[in-house]
C-alpha cells in the first residue's frame, strides 16, 4: 500500500517539474519547498516523518538520539528529490560531536544534495563542518573538485569530471537537472544574447536534446531564438540588464530624517 | 567600605603560579620585587628562578594544596581568610540583591568588585565561598552567584586547573538549574547577566582548547577527564542555552512586543511589575551565546538562524551592554563573511566601528576596555578582508574609511592583486581576526597524545583561502571593466592573455561570485562594476553611486540653525 502511494507521488512530482516555468534556479527551490508540503497533504504517512524531523531540528537539535532520524531523512530527501539544508547541517553537527558515528555514505549524499542547491553556498557550509582528514577521502576530494568547477563556471571541465564519476553521482536522482538549472541561472546573469554553442557547453546537451531543451525554455521561460537558430535571447532581468536596477533607496530620504529640520522650517 | 592598606614593602608572591610561569606573571613578580627593593637584586632574580622551577615541578596538582606551602615565607593564600572589605562587600551585595536595588548592585558588581580585585586579589583568588557563606545567611543562590564571580576572576587572573574547570561547570549547572526550575526572585543588572552567558561560552571554548592539548596531559588528568566526561560536554552547553531560551519564551515575547502586547526592550529587559528579569534576559543573551558557539563550530548558517529573533538594525537589549553589542555584531559580521554576504557584513561592521569610535572614551575606566579595543582592531581586519573581496567603499563611513586607510591601506592594495603575496595577507588578517574555533568532540584517550587544538582553525582558514583563490581572477576582470564601456570578447581575451572560452568562464564566474544568495533565497548583487554580454560583446555598466545630497543638506541645515541659535544667545555689551 505504502509503495503505491510513493509511486503515485513520484509521478505527480515528475509531471509538476516538467510544466514548471524555468526561470532562475532560486525560484525552483521555492517550488521544491512547496512540493514537499503538497506531498504532505496527499500522503500523511510519508510526510509525517518529514514534518517530525523538521520539528525535531527546530525544537530539539542538540540531541544525539535524533541522529538515526536525520540519517533516514537524508535518504528520504534523495529518493523524493526534496532538500532541507537545516536538517542536513544539524546532522553534520552531530557527526562533529560524535565522530565515531559518522557515515561517509550519508555525508556524500548530503554533499551532492548541497551541490545541487547551487548557486547557494550550501556546499561550503557543509564543508566547514567536516573534519579535514575526512575530506581527504577520495570521493569527497572528487566532490570538492566538482564544486570548484561549478563555482568558477568551468562547465566543460565539470561535465567531463562528472562523467568520470557517474557511479558516485547517480545515487542521487535529479543531479543533472539541478546542475543544468544552475548553469541556466549563471547564463541568465551574464548574457542578454548567447550563442547556442555556449548554452550547449554549459548544460552538456547537444543535437536534438538541445533543441528540445531550448524549445522548453522558449515555451516556459521567455527565451527567444534568433539569428537563424544560432542565438538565444534570454529574458530580461535586473542582472543581465543592470540599468534596470532601481537605485530608488538613494533617491528617497526617510521621513524620520526630515523631521529633524521641522523646527527649522517653523 | 573600609580600605585596606597595601603592605608597605611588596614581597615576591610566593605560591606556585599555576601551570606555566607565563611571561606576564614573571614580569609582574619582577615588578613587585623591584618596587620593594628599589632595584632587581641578583638574589631576587635567584628567588624568581626558584619560584619558576618550583612552579614547573608543581605542575598540575590542586591549587589549595600548593598554596599552603610557601617557598620563601611570604604572602600565601588562605581560602578561609575573609578580609574586612570582602566581608563588607558580600554583606552589602547580598542586601542589595534582596532589596532589588539594581543600580547599587551594578555599582558593586562593576566597580567595587574590580577595585577590590585589583587591590587585594591581583594574583590570588577571592576567599572561598564557604568562608563568606556565614555572612550571607548561607543563602544558596547568593553562594552560586558568588562562586560564579569567583571562577570568573580565577580565569581572568590565573590559570585554572582541570579540577577547577570541572567545578566551575558544576556551578553553572546548579545556577542555571535554579534559574530554569526555581522561582528566582531577583533583578540583576544586564551587565552581570550578559557576563554570565559570555563567561559560560568562554569557559566552554577554553575547555575545548585545553582538552585538545593532549601532549601535556598527565595520567591523573586523563583519569579525571574520563570520569567527568559530562563536564563542558558540548550537548550540555548547547542544551542549557537552548533551555534558557525556551523557558524564558523570549522569542514569543519579542514577537508580541512588535505588536505592542509586551514590554521588554522598552524597559531594557527589567521587570517593573515586581517580577524577575533574570530568566528573560538570560534567555535573550543565550541567543547571542548560541550564535557565538555555532561560529566556533563552523556552522554559520545555524548561528545566524539563532540570532534571527533579534533585529540588529534596531536598538535592543543587546545594545544595552557594550560587550554584548560588540559580540553580537562581530559574530554576525563574521558569519556573513563566511557565507559570502559581503555587503551585509560591511554594513554591520561599519555601523559598529562608527559607534565604538564615538563612544569608546566613555569606557576607558571600565574593565572591558581592553576587550573593546581588541575587538575593534579585529573588526577592522575583517572589514579589510570584506572590502578586498567586494570593493564597495561607498558603504563605509568617512570616519571608518580614514581609520581603515591608516591601519590597512597599504595591505588592502596588495590584497587586491591576485598573487601569492596577497594570499599571505589574507591568511594573516583572517588568523588575527577569526574566532578561536574549537573541536567539540572529546579525544580518544587511548590514542597517542597529540595536540589537536589547532585543527578546527586550520580547516576554517583553509576553506576561506580556497574561496579567496576562486575569486582571484575577479580583480583582474575588474581592472579592465573599469576602463572600458564596451569591449569585444576577443579583445578582452587578448588583453588578459587567455583564450575566448576561458574568458567566458571567467566572466560567468565573476557574475556568480558577485551575486550572492540572500537569506530569503533571492539573488543580490554585490558588484560595484557590472556588465552583460551581448553574444560576443561585453557592455559595462557602472553602478553609479548617487550623490547623497539630501542627507548632506539636512545635516548642514541643522548645523546652521544651531550656530544661529548660539549667536542669538550671545549678549553684546
Amino acid at each position: 500500500m505504502a509503495r503505491d502511494v510513493l509511486t503515485v507521488q513520484a509521478s505527480t512530482v515528475a509531471s509538476e517539474s516538467a510544466t514548471k516555468p524555468h526561470t532562475l534556479s532560486l525560484v525552483q527551490k521555492e517550488h521544491s519547498g512547496r512540493r514537499k508540503i503538497k506531498m504532505g497533504r496527499e500522503a500523511p504517512s510519508q510526510s509525517q516523518m518529514s514534518y517530525t524531523v523538521e520539528q525535531l531540528v527546530a525544537v530539539n537539535p542538540y540531541n544525539p538520539d535524533i541522529l538515526p532520524d536525520l540519517e533516514n531523512y537524508v535518504n528520504e530527501q534523495v529518493s523524493s528529490q526534496t532538500y532541507s539544508l537545516n536538517a542536513n547541517l544539524c546532522l553534520l553537527r552531530l557527526y562533529q560531536f560524535e565522530p565515531e558515528r559518522m557515515s561517509t555514505q550519508i555525508v556524500s549524499r548530503i554533499l551532492i544534495k548541497a551541490l545541487m542547491a547551487m548557486p547557494a553556498p550550501d556546499f561550503s557550509l557543509c564543508l566547514f563542518l567536516i573534519p579535514e582528514r575526512v575530506q581527504m577521502d577520495e570521493q569527497f576530494k572528487t566532490l570538492i573538485v566538482l564544486s570548484h568547477y561549478l563555482e568558477t563556471a568551468k562547465f566543460c571541465q565539470f561535465w567531463d569530471e562528472a562523467a568520470k564519476n557517474r557511479h558516485i553521482l547517480e545515487v542521487v536522482p535529479g543531479f543533472e537537472q539541478a546542475i543544468q538549472e544552475y548553469a541556466v541561472h549563471v547564463l541568465s546573469l551574464t548574457y542578454q544574447k548567447v550563442s547556442r554553442s555556449v548554452v550547449a557547453e554549459a548544460i552538456n546537451v547537444e543535437g536534438v536534446s538541445l533543441d528540445k531543451f531550448i524549445e522548453q525554455h522558449v515555451a516556459n521561460s521567455g527565451w527567444v531564438v534568433e539569428g537563424k537558430g544560432k542565438l538565444v535571447s534570454l529574458p530580461r532581468n535586473e542582472f543581465n540588464h543592470p540599468e534596470l536596477k532601481r537605485t530608488s533607496s538613494a533617491q528617497s530620504i526617510p521621513l524620520d530624517r526630515i523631521t529633524r529640520i521641522f523646527p527649522v522650517l517653523g | 567600605m573600609a580600605e585596606v592598606e597595601r603592605p608597605p614593602s611588596a614581597q615576591v608572591t610566593n605560591y606556585p603560579l599555576k601551570g606555566q610561569l607565563t611571561h606576564t606573571n614573571t614580569l609582574h613578580a619582577i615588578k613587585i620585587v623591584a618596587l620593594g627593593t628599589g632595584s632587581l637584586s641578583s638574589s631576587a632574580v635567584g628567588t624568581l628562578i626558584c619560584v619558576k622551577q618550583a612552579a614547573m615541578l608543581a605542575g598540575g596538582h590542586d591549587y589549595e594544596d600548593g598554596l599552603q606551602s610557601s617557598i620563601d615565607g611570604g604572602i600565601s593564600y588562605d581560602p578561609s581568610f575573609v578580609p574586612d572589605p570582602v566581608k563588607s562587600f558580600v554583606v552589602h551585595l547580598y542586601r542589595h540583591i534582596r532589596e532589588k536595588n539594581v543600580y547599587e548592585i551594578h555599582q558593586m558588581y562593576e566597580t567595587s568588585f574590580h577595585t577590590l580585585s585589583d587591590r587585594m586579589f591581583k594574583d590570588t583568588p577571592w576567599p572561598s565561598v564557604e568562608a563568606v557563606a556565614q555572612y550571607v545567611d548561607n543563602d544558596h543562590v547568593f553562594c552560586l552567584l558568588y562562586r560564579e564571580m569567583w571562577y570568573r576572576h580565577l580565569y581572568a587572573r590565573l590559570s585554572p586547573t582541570l579540577k577547577q574547570r570541572i567545578d566551575s561547570w558544576d556551578n553553572y549547572c546548579s545556577l542555571f538549574q535554579v534559574v530554569l526550575h526555581g522561582v528566582v526572585n531577583m533583578q540583576l543588572p544586564n551587565q552581570w547577566l550578559w557576563d554570565m552567558v559570555d563567561e559560560f561560552v568562554y569557559q566552554f571554548q577554553s575547555f575545548c582548547q585545553y582538552r585538545a592539548k593532549m601532549k601535556s596531559k598527565t595520567e591523573q588528568d586523563i583519569v579525571l577527564l574520563r570520569q567527568h566526561d559530562q563536564a563542558w560536554n558540548v550537548y550540555g552547553v548547547l542544551n542549557f542555552l537552548q533551555a534558557l531560551m525556551e523557558k524564558s519564551s523570549i522569542i514569543q515575547i519579542l514577537e508580541q512586543e512588535k505588536e505592542g502586547l509586551e514590554q521588554f526592550t522598552a524597559t531594557d529587559g527589567y521587570d517593573y511589575n515586581g517580577g524577575s528579569n533574570v530568566l528573560k534576559v538570560l534567555g535573550y543573551f543565550s541567543m547571542v551565546g548560541l550564535l557565538r558557539i555555532h561560529c566556533l563550530l563552523g556552522d554559520y548558517q545555524t548561528g545566524l538562524k539563532c540570532l534571527l529573533p533579534i533585529d540588529i538594525s534596531q536598538q535592543g537589549v543587546y545594545t544595552s551592554v557594550i560587550g554584548s553589542h560588540i559580540a553580537t555584531v562581530y559574530h554576525y559580521g563574521f558569519a556573513n563573511l563566511m557565507l559570502r554576504r559581503y555587503v551585509e557584513a560591511i554594513r554591520e561592521f561599519n555601523k559598529i566601528l562608527v559607534y565604538i569610535y564615538k563612544t569608546k572614551q566613555y569606557h576607558q575606566k571600565s574593565p572591558q576596555y581592553e576587550q573593546i579595543l581588541k575587538k575593534n582592531e579585529q573588526m577592522y581586519a575583517l572589514l579589510t578582508i570584506c572590502l578586498s573581496l567586494c570593493p564597495q567603499v561607498n558603504l563605509v563611513d568617512e570616519i571608518v574609511n580614514s581609520q581603515l586607510r591608516e591601519k590597512y591601506g597599504e595591505k588592502m592594495l596588495r590584497m587586491q592583486r591576485s598573487d601569492d603575496e596577497s594570499f599571505a595577507l589574507y591568511d594573516e588578517l583572517f588568523s588575527y581576526a577569526c574566532p578561536k574555533f574549537i573541536t567539540p568532540s572529546a579525544p580518544s584517550y587511548d590514542e597517542p597524545l597529540v595536540n589537536y587544538n589547532q585543527d578546527a582553525y586550520r580547516l576554517q582558514l583553509k576553506l576561506f583561502l580556497y574561496e579567496v583563490k576562486q575569486q582571484q581572477q575577479l580583480s583582474v576582470v575588474r581592472t579592465f571593466l573599469k576602463v572600458y564601456s564596451t569591449l569585444s570578447l576577443e579583445k578582452l581575451a587578448s588583453y588578459m592573455e587567455v583564450d575566448e572560452s576561458t574568458l567566458r568562464t571567467i566572466l560567468m564566474a565573476y557574475k556568480h561570485k558577485t551575486h550572492s544568495v540572500g537569506a530569503d533565497g533571492k539573488t543580490i548583487s554585490n558588484a560595484d562594476i557590472d556588465f552583460y554580454i551581448d553574444d560576443d560583446v561585453v557592455h559595462v555598466v557602472e553602478a553609479k553611486t548617487p550623490k547623497l545630497y539630501g542627507d548632506y543638506f539636512l545635516r548642514q541645515i541643522v548645523k546652521l540653525e544651531a550656530v544661529i541659535g548660539d549667536m542669538d544667545r550671545v549678549k553684546l555689551e
